[in-house]
């Protein structure tokens, strides 16, 4: 099973809550969200071939995964041919050892990071801490957050719960040497993070990176980036270790060409990003002279080995559903309490550490079906979320004890089975109607939270089939009554 | 003799917005179809399914594929009831690894329509003959045009209502917070969803919020009325069913 930073204290509903009442975080939200869907549907709209590229990317992603035992013996041949050294890690802790280990026995006290997920899931930046060792974020957005001791809210933007406002206060109380005089435009705050950093990028020995992909046929590794961080990151320390799920491997390199006319639109809603660096083992006198790998399970080949939960591990990262989910953008990616948030992460999350770990997360959606419309690996997420709600359903029915949703559930499935039971029961509905209407018939467990805000519909004196009883020319069944 | 076709009410226009069943009706009727009320239908199970309690849904599967398979076109007038058909019904058979169920499903499913796509794609008209003077502003609900992908088919059907003024609703592609039991499960990620879309019906400046689905309605409805507005929310089989006659 996945560990690590994969799930919090409390569940989601109650998370919400707290979330729904910062008014600020919302109208971040809101203004972010709202002004990355705009601009991926407009970088979407100008390929004519996207639905099939969404295809392709999903069938590639499939092939990738029907043959991982194959490619990542594959990728670790051709990597440790070139010089690269391959460490396999089962879970977060492994990970983190194997770092830990390589670190000290290099002698680095301070490490420089490229923004990566999956150090994140591991909490890899706690267990360096831990060692003593410093690690510094340097994507902006990430800065950001490990400056205000904060954990990220979002794939792509950490920070997406911050406004320019929140930025600049940061950094005046974080970053040495900056006065009052910081304005809060963002070419302003953004120089200021570059010139924090540029002292990091050149003394640190180490460099630690996640990765976009990895290539099996060459055994290239991939990290594709915006700011140029990550470039620094990659080519200018002594030693470079990288930590890469193992369904990150894809076959061939022409493979990543499909992909990356999809990454791009879908997440930053650019054409192309402007950095993409690749490094296949170790390049004599240029970049890093020692390179290593940390190939990561941590619950993945528990989702491979799931018929329906495998295809989650098709995520390339891109964030699209994050911006497009409902309920998302209300209640941001803290609410999730796993470091994967939004509609994949409710259903990432569950699959890698295990859907009783992170329970309340497959109910966390609408299944309004807008993470599936653009996500570019066809990641059917609605049905991957009704899929972990009935393992949850399934794992709640081996207890001794029935929840009180399972009676109801139960008695209502009896009663929706047949038509007769149904009558019955519609009997009762104008008088409950009547009851709703009682302040204290608001207090039962269902109807009480429904009406807080919503008027409950009042049952008809007469259901449809009453008046197709008492009405001509709507016929009867054919083969009853 | 009139083609005849099979009204799927759904459970819950049977037991709390029968008007809508019955516009349903009246309209078919209109357009020259004998329309039939399959007795021993209930519901499609959807709310079962979507809460996970896939085992429990398939004895309702099972009436419903009992009830509806002698007919050669079954009309509902919900996106959603339809979408859990034909997306879902195979699928909680085979949970319970029955195939044969599995596969009178995918019969029914095949021949099961959503009402505006009956009308624009059976029928092959979206000229109804209806007459419906007033402001009104179409929210469309998220399985109708994501899993059943409805697309422009209600708004052609609404632009063909004589006297009807189509006004223009923010943001309508967003998910109006219902959910089924994730208003129960959420609710105050459910309230704070319906809070912008009630926020956005209001601005609209529409006198009615339609929707193809009783439930979406429900749920934008209850919130409206709670606010005391006098925005009022009717189902979109409703409007088409409305004649001059009637008015």
């Amino acid at each position: 099973m996945g560990e690590g930073l994969l799930f919090g204290e409390g569940d989601f509903p109650t998370r919400a809550r707290h979330a729904l009442a910062d008014g600020q975080l919302r109208a971040n939200l809101g203004a972010a969200t709202t002004t990355i869907r705009e601009r991926r549907a407009a970088a979407v709209g100008e390929v004519a071939d996207w639905e099939e590229l969404r295809s392709a990317g999903a069938r590639i992603k499939d092939g990738s995964l029907a043959a991982l035992d194959e490619m990542l013996v594959d990728f670790e041949e051709k990597f440790s041919a070139s010089g690269g050294v391959v460490h396999w890690a089962r879970d977060a802790q492994e990970a983190n050892a194997i770092i830990v280990d390589l670190l000290n026995r290099s002698g680095a006290a301070e490490v420089v990071k490229v923004k990566s997920m999956t150090t994140q899931e591991i909490g890899l930046n706690e267990a360096l801490a831990e060692a003593g060792i410093v690690a510094w974020e340097t994507d902006l957005a990430e800065l950001i957050v490990q400056l205000s001791a904060d954990r990220p809210s979002h794939f792509l933007v950490p920070a997406i719960h911050r406004n320019r406002d929140e930025i600049r206060h940061i950094f005046q109380d974080h970053i040495p040497g900056i006065g009052t005089g910081l304005g809060n435009d963002p070419a302003e705050l953004t120089a200021a993070a570059r010139s924090y950093l540029r002292d990091k990028f050149l003394a640190a020995e180490v460099a630690i990176s996640g990765a976009n992909f990895a290539v099996a046929e060459t055994g290239t590794l991939g990290v594709v980036e915006s700011e140029g961080n990550g470039r620094m990151c990659l080519t200018l320390p002594r030693m470079l270790i990288s930590v890469v799920g193992v369904e990150k491997v894809v076959p061939r390199w022409e493979d990543v060409g499909t992909l990356f006319q999809l990454l791009p639109r879908s997440s930053t809603a650019e054409r192309m990003n402007p950095y993409t660096s690749t490094w296949s083992g170790v390049t004599p006198s240029d970049g890093p002279s020692e390179v290593h790998v940390v190939l990561l399970d941590n619950g993945r080949t528990n989702a491979l080995a799931d018929p329906v939960g495998k295809e989650a591990l098709r995520c390339i990262r891109c964030s699209a559903c994050l911006n497009v989910c409902p309920v998302y953008e209300r209640v941001g990616g803290h609410a999730y309490g796993s470091v994967y948030p939004g509609p994949i992460g409710a259903v990432i999350t569950p699959y890698l550490a295990g859907v009783e770990t992170v329970a309340s997360l497959p109910f966390a959606s609408t299944l309004c079906g807008a993470c599936y419309e653009v996500c570019p690996v066809k990641i059917d997420i609605p049905s991957l979320l009704v899929d972990l709600r009935a393992k949850h359903v399934a794992e709640a029915n081996r207890k001794p004890l029935r929840s009180s949703e399972k009676v109801v559930m139960s008695a209502l499935a009896w009663v929706m089975a047949d038509a007769k039971r149904w009558q019955l029961v519609n009997r009762l509905g104008p008088l409950l109607g009547k009851l709703t209407r009682y302040r204290w018939a608001r207090l039962a467990p269902l109807i009480g939270r429904w009406t807080e805000n919503r008027e409950p519909p009042v049952p008809p004196a007469h259901t449809l089939r009453n008046w197709r009883n008492n009405h001509q020319g709507l016929g009867e069944g054919m083969r009853h009554e | 003799m009139a083609k005849r076709v099979a009204l799927f009410a759904t459970c819950l226009v049977d037991s709390l917005f029968p008007e809508a069943g019955i516009a349903t009706a009246k309209l078919l009727s209109r357009l020259g179809y004998a329309v039939e009320f399959p007795s021993p239908q209930v519901c499609c199970g959807q709310m079962h399914i979507n809460t996970g309690y896939l085992a429990e849904a398939a004895a309702i599967v099972r009436n419903h594929v009992e009830s509806f398979e002698a007919y050669d076109a079954i009309v509902a007038p919900s996106g959603s009831c339809v979408a859990s058909v034909r997306h879902q019904h195979a699928l909680v058979a085979r949970h319970i690894s029955d195939e044969r169920l599995a596969r009178r499903a995918e019969a029914v499913a095949s021949r099961t329509w959503e009402l505006s796509e009956f009308i624009v794609d059976v029928v092959g008209t979206t000229e109804v003959g209806a007459y419906f003077p007033h402001r009104v502003t179409y929210h469309p609900s998220c399985h109708s045009l994501r899993l059943l992908k409805v697309a422009d088919r209600p708004m052609r059907l609404l632009e063909q209502v004589e006297g009807i003024r189509l006004v223009e609703l923010a943001s309508a592609e967003t998910c109006c917070g219902f959910g089924g039991t994730f208003s129960v499960k959420n609710p105050e990620v459910s309230s704070a969803m319906l809070a912008d879309k009630m926020a956005a019906v209001m601005a609209s400046g529409a006198e009615f919020c339609t929707a193809g689905d009783s439930s979406c309605l429900m749920h934008i409805g209850g919130g409206l009325s709670r606010l005391k507005t006098r925005v009022k929310t009717l189902h979109l089989a409703q409007i088409l069913a409305s004649t001059k006659e009637e008015s």
